[in-house]
């Protein structure tokens, strides 16, 4: 009902003690595609929905390398998102510089936490509208974190963000238990699978499916569009596979009539 | 500063520069380099350490060794290898060797009036698969050259390469009937650094060799003496 009175700067609080310009932030990254991460105790992995905007254009990248141990994927504005990435990539490279070690995710995570508070309360500014997930493998453990443009941030055992994702963490949240002891290929398979809830109607493809993975042994990767065939081979496979059980379980029923007539 | 007998004393001025010594050298074939350098680091006559590496691999198609002293060898390997990862997150691609090589040539002569005191040897394969080798003074004076050797044993090694790779003053084999394999070259790298650490002192204890194809680097390490 306030809404509109009170949303037309940054600056401007509710009589609810909302700020509506970060709430409308959040919506820009609810706008953008699918996104969603999770973590094991050995990998941490992303998945993402890539949109092409029409047959011409190539699909919109989401996911981009900070450093050999981290990694990003991103959902909402994605030329808010290149300023964040370009952040992250200086610290990491200042600490490996300085410090002769990799920077530990969750201290990347906290000063983007602050560089984005920072735009919710300076003249002139506006909050980045993009919201990350951001995986990484430091000091023998595996991270997920999302941030946001409100500055908060949380880690995660697994999240979606972006469109849709409501489907995904429902489906996240079936299955988080078990995730902790998977392996590679049984955690990347659990993302695309979450993926595929809330893909919605669009059919995924190596194109447009992007994953990467990050781990013990395992520096940071984006996955070649023929590796993403595999995970989705084995997820229509599985589908298939169910179909074909339903078809034997007939063909049974059907020998074992011919079997009776024959003892006759 | 006058003495009684009137004689001029030299003051003894400070230096920032010393030279800890060992061997560095290169050599290039058709479609691969050999690259080798000892890890003796030391001070006047005394051994700082037996391991302190003057290598780095830049690229899988690239890597640099360098003598002189030690702290500005580590420093330069430092900033090299934070320059080339800024130019893969910028380009999307690793540097090419020869992009390397100029890189090197402009951080040296970015110091040109407080120079750091390395003498690199710059080896890898180019864009078209040729492996190269690119020599540095300190101030970064650019040679792209079959073969290079710098550092406390160059002098011993340099006409060795001379003679058995550019098969200078020989008469005995023709310059059309001789081919650079890839072991006679890591043979010939690792005789000659051998060679050298008999005779000079500032090399010995360990030599780490690679070699740089288009599949990429193959690192190895071997004993030298310890005397």
């Amino acid at each position: 009902m306030f809404r509109t009175q009170y949303d037309s700067d940054i600056s401007i609080y509710s009589p609810e003690g909302r700020l509506y310009q970060i709430e409308y932030a959040m919506q820009a990254v609810a706008q953008g595609s699918t996104a969603l991460g999770l973590k094991s105790k050995t990998h941490a992995v992303v998945v993402t929905l890539m949109r092409s905007s029409d047959e011409l254009s190539s699909h919109q990248r989401k996911i981009f390398k900070v450093d050999g141990h981290m990694g990003i994927a991103i959902s909402g504005l994605t030329a808010d998102a290149r300023v964040l990435l370009k952040f992250m990539r200086n610290e990491t490279l200042h600490h490996k510089f300085v410090y002769g070690s990799d920077l530990p995710t969750g201290e990347v995570v906290s000063s983007l936490a602050m560089k984005s508070q920072r735009n919710t309360q300076r003249w002139g500014r506006r909050p980045y509208g993009v919201g990350l997930l951001v995986i990484g493998y430091d000091g023998g453990k595996t991270h997920l974190y999302q941030t946001s443009p409100s500055g908060n941030c949380f880690s995660y055992y697994a999240q979606a963000i972006g469109s849709r994702s409501q489907s995904a963490r429902t489906y996240l949240e079936k299955n988080f238990k078990e995730f902790p002891e998977l392996g590679l290929e049984e955690l990347v398979l659990h993302g695309v699978k979450a993926l595929k809830e809330s893909s919605g109607k669009e059919t995924l493809t190596k194109l447009n499916v992007g994953i990467a993975v990050v781990g013990k042994e395992q520096k940071f990767e984006i996955l070649k569009p023929n590796k993403v065939q595999t995970y989705l081979d084995q997820i229509l496979q599985t589908e298939g596979e169910i179909e074909i059980e339903n078809e034997n379980e007939n063909e049974k029923d059907q020998e074992a009539e011919t079997l009776e007539l024959k003892l006759d | 500063m006058e003495t009684y007998l009137g004689e001029k004393q030299q003051a003894r001025q400070w230096s920032p520069y010393i030279n800890n010594g060992g061997s560095c050298l290169a050599v290039a074939g058709d479609d691969f380099a050999v690259i080798a350098s000892d890890t003796r680091m030391s001070l006047g006559y005394s051994i700082k350490t037996r391991y302190s590496t003057k290598y780095l691999k830049i690229t899988e198609k690239c890597s640099i060794v360098s003598s002189g002293m030690q702290a500005d060898i580590f420093t330069l390997h430092k900033v090299l290898k934070s320059r080339a990862q800024i130019y893969e997150q910028k380009h999307g691609k690793p540097m090419s060797t020869d992009a390397v090589a100029k890189l090197v040539s402009r951080l040296l002569y970015y110091r040109r009036f407080f120079p750091y005191y390395t003498f690199n040897i710059v080896a890898g394969v180019d864009e078209d698969g040729v492996g190269c080798v690119f020599s540095y003074d300190a101030i970064g004076t650019l040679e792209r050259v079959k073969y290079s050797a710098s550092g406390s044993g160059s002098s011993l090694i340099e006409p060795v390469l001379d003679n058995q790779v550019a098969l200078k003053n020989r008469n005995d084999i023709k310059k059309e009937e001789f081919k650079l394999t890839k072991e006679y070259a890591i043979d010939l790298v690792k005789d000659a650094i051998t060679s050298a650490g008999e005779r000079d002192i500032y090399t010995g204890d360990f030599v780490e060799i690679s070699v740089i194809d288009l599949n990429g680097t193959h690192e190895d390490k071997f004993e030298l003496r310890f005397d």
